[in-house]
């Protein structure tokens, strides 16, 4: 058991327990912090693969922006656990069903998939700034064009909406 | 099932990490002290001059006396999170520094020690990452105090960080452009050899140092510390030392930013004629550390004398220089650097 192993297990550790933290606490302030965790724990792991690039962009995009937006908008709601109304039975089930559903096709997924990264030990060059840059813009050039497109389209879209 | 671990590296980079933070608390102790003489000289006064000569023990009064005062935390606050609040705020301030070369590398015993913790190649990313995290400080101490005026001023400074992140983070784009690394040792080396980037990139600077000042909360951005509208800000009901926490991050965080830009835009631990000096080895790192140390206390200044000199924006004034202005400037300035390089590439040189 390399030195690689015991972060690997740390980190799956935190992020499993931060994962279950976000469903089973009842505030919700909490659950975005054990979101935040989670997502940390995430990054730990693209910077195992030496995904470094990845493992920055998830840090600003998801930990530095997503959720301060969750973060913000739960800050001004008013967060009395009393006078929320009790979810009705059926709903569960219907939750409970529709995730185990996604497992499966997860787990169908991803049982013959080949994660080369994995297998490789974790020293592929790929996931340095140059080396995906490159493919990106030679090999993937249109869906990332597409892509930032689509982006552009979701800006002017909120802009529209808020001047309304 | 076996370990090979290099202890030695593991020293270092341990050793590294302590003198790098130890230092980074010093400094911004010692700001506190810098910044009231910089305010006495400014207003025409004393200043300090109590405790020891010139009145250089002023920072350990003040950190003992915030250590020994009443800690009080109001009985409808979320404990966990008030405690975690300035927790934060501290981290993220000391987080920045492991990225930031202090020096050349220095020979101890045939070893070759970078004065750097760690050269990543996203180096610069790495800080845009750590600085929209800091934003989780000031919000999380803000809502955990529950106080209005606290919530509505982590809600400024929160917004207030966002808004800045951009034009900060387009300015570095064309930055990037020049310097073809996000590492900021390749950046630093490159400056060495050529121009420093100020030269190259005044409108990136100048938009980088406004952010700077944004980012860390310091007048004419200090809006989330208004205390006329808002009692005193994100940290109103704080006492002892989670205060001098929240006040002290704000420190270090101006040592990172002035050693960022000195960093980034004005060459780093390279001096001009360092190479031709015909000095080498550990006598010229520790020059080249001088050179970066003298830098960082030149903006260290300069965001004091501002602090002194600037009135505070108003909230919408803010929120409309960050918008309107600095974002459409510094995309303005990424286009022009982009069809600059892209024109060099091509051979037209003017």
């Amino acid at each position: 058991m390399g030195i690689d192993m015991i972060i690997f297990t740390v980190l799956s550790a935190i992020a499993i327990a931060a994962a279950l933290g976000v469903i089973l606490s009842k505030n919700p302030v909490n659950s975005v912090l054990c979101m935040i965790t989670c997502f940390v724990a995430i990054a730990g792991h693209y910077i195992m693969l030496n995904a470094q690039f990845l493992f920055v962009v998830h840090l600003i995009v998801y930990t530095g922006a997503i959720m301060v937006l969750f973060l913000f908008v739960l800050m001004m709601m008013n967060l009395n656990a009393d006078i929320e109304p009790q979810k009705r039975n059926w709903l569960k089930y219907a939750g409970a069903i529709s995730g185990g559903a996604l497992l499966l096709v997860l787990v169908a997924a991803l049982r013959d998939a080949s994660l080369p990264a994995i297998q490789g030990g974790g020293n592929t060059e790929i996931g340095l700034v140059e080396n995906l840059g490159k493919t990106l813009f030679t090999s993937y050039v249109v869906p990332f064009e597409l892509s930032s497109v689509l982006f552009l389209s979701a800006m002017v879209g909120a802009v529209v909406i808020g001047k309304k | 099932m076996e370990f090979t671990i290099d202890w030695y590296f593991l020293i270092e980079k341990l050793l590294l990490i302590s003198a790098v933070l130890g230092i980074s608390l010093v400094v911004a102790m010692y700001s506190t002290w810098g910044e009231r003489k910089v305010a006495a000289w400014i207003q025409d006064r004393r200043g300090p001059n109590r405790a020891g000569p010139f009145g250089l023990l002023q920072p350990l009064a003040d950190g003992g006396k915030l250590f020994f005062k009443e800690e009080i935390i109001p009985a409808e606050a979320n404990r966990f999170l008030f405690i975690l609040g300035p927790s934060l705020a501290m981290f993220t301030a000391c987080l920045t520094s492991a990225v930031i070369p202090w020096g050349d590398s220095l020979t101890i015993g045939g070893r070759e020690v970078s004065l750097q913790i760690a050269d990543i190649n996203i180096g610069v990313l790495w800080i845009m990452a750590v600085v929209g995290m800091g934003v989780y400080g000031i919000m999380i101490g803000g809502w955990a105090s529950n106080n209005k005026f606290s919530l509505l001023a982590a809600c400024r400074g929160a917004s207030q960080v966002i808004s800045y992140e951009l034009p900060m983070g387009l300015a570095l784009i064309a930055l990037f452009m020049l310097s073809g690394s996000l590492s900021l040792k390749d950046i630093v080396e490159q400056q060495r050899d050529g121009l420093w980037f100020v030269v190259l990139q005044p409108i990136g600077f100048l938009i980088f140092l406004i952010c700077a000042f944004a980012e860390c909360n310091r007048t004419p951005f200090d809006l989330p510390e208004a205390e006329n509208e808002l009692n005193g800000g994100y940290h109103l009901e704080y006492s002892s030392m989670k205060l001098g926490f929240y006040l002290f991050a704000e420190y270090i965080n101006m040592f990172i930013s002035s050693v960022l830009m000195a960093t980034l835009y004005f060459g780093g631990y390279a001096f001009p004629y360092m190479d031709s000096l015909g000095i080498d080895g550990n006598l010229l790192t520790v020059l080249g550390i001088g050179a970066l140390f003298i830098k960082t206390l030149f903006f260290i200044f300069l965001f004091m004398w501002v602090r002194w000199t600037i009135p505070r924006f108003r909230y919408d004034q803010l929120m409309k220089l960050g918008w309107k202005v600095l974002i459409p400037l510094a995309l303005l300035n990424m286009l022009i650097t982009g069809a600059v390089v892209l024109f060099r590439q091509n051979g037209f040189n003017f």
